[in-house]
């Protein structure tokens, strides 16, 4: 019954950031995007408070207990993603969502993308709440 | 099935291998000598077919005492670093704490199989610790997957 696989060990780190955007497809029109983004698709925007966990893994260094120093992970996620993300508006200032329908889906899987650089530790999952009862997951291909 | 308790313990990060100036460096407000300490939540998850008579992968009760004996008596309100012979000579960070507490729990679950221990520093900090394959991070697989 018992598994007998390596221990693995994660290490979780919830980060937060306010941002705006707005839900519209440049392949479909007006209408069709009013019809299926509902209230996101205001022309003018709207905003969450996103929640962003992000899971490393590797090896735990025996000099420091660590599979990566904190310090290090807040630092990169810190320049990568939360000074990009903070108050600002992701479709006009991230450029990954001048093409993309910034959903949550998407913010994922450019937060991944953007912490996966990462040098210290192996990126496993990025999970978005996009507010306390929506929640999106990536683990990457 | 997933079992949440909470315990309270302090400690501190300190290799006594690095220079005093190092182990500031490296651990930053966690070294102060005189020691802090979290309000930890653990979530104990454990895997497997229900009995067909009881329904139950593991009786829950008998899950809360082998974490009362386990956990709770060897950590709750104690000093980590001085008080748990588990942790002597480690650090104990998030992950080496999860570490030790899977290592003394997978031996006592005999029915069922320890799927996942996670530790909660804070509400922003945990550590995961799990066998690999067995999918214990992701949306759980079918019972025999």
């Amino acid at each position: 019954m018992r598994a007998t696989g390596e221990l693995k060990i994660e290490l979780g780190r919830r980060y937060r950031f306010a941002a705006a955007h707005r839900l519209h497809s440049a392949g479909l029109s007006d209408a069709e995007n009013s019809r299926l983004y509902g209230k996101c698709n205001n022309p003018l925007g709207h905003g969450h408070n996103y929640v962003v966990e992000i899971s490393v893994s590797g090896n735990v260094d025996p000099a420091t207990g660590m599979i990566a120093n904190l310090a290090d992970l807040d630092g990169f996620v810190q320049s990568e993603v939360l000074d990009a993300f903070d108050h600002r508006s992701l479709n006009d200032e991230v450029p990954a969502f001048r093409d993309e329908v910034p959903t949550t889906e998407n913010l994922c899987i450019e937060i991944f993308r953007r912490v996966r650089a990462f040098p210290l530790a192996k990126l496993e999952r990025v999970r978005v709440e996009e507010t306390a009862n929506n929640s999106f997951e990536y683990a990457g291909d | 099935m997933t079992r949440k308790i909470e315990f309270s313990a302090s400690h501190r990060y300190d290799n006594p291998a690095f220079s005093a100036e190092e182990n500031r460096r490296v651990f930053g407000k966690c070294n102060n000598p005189h020691g802090h300490g979290h309000n930890y939540t653990l979530e104990v998850t454990v895997a497997g077919e229900p009995d067909p008579v009881t329904g139950m992968v593991l009786d829950l009760s008998e899950l809360k005492k082998i974490l009362e004996r386990e956990v709770m008596a060897r950590m709750d309100h104690r000093h980590l670093n001085l008080e748990v012979p588990e942790l002597a000579g480690k650090i104990p960070t998030c992950e080496n704490v999860a570490r030790v507490i899977w290592d003394l729990l997978e031996p006592k679950i005999t029915q069922g199989a320890l799927h996942r221990v996670r530790l909660y520093e804070s509400a922003d900090l945990f550590a995961d610790c799990y066998r690999d394959g067995t999918n214990g991070n992701g949306l759980a697989r079918g019972p025999r997957g």
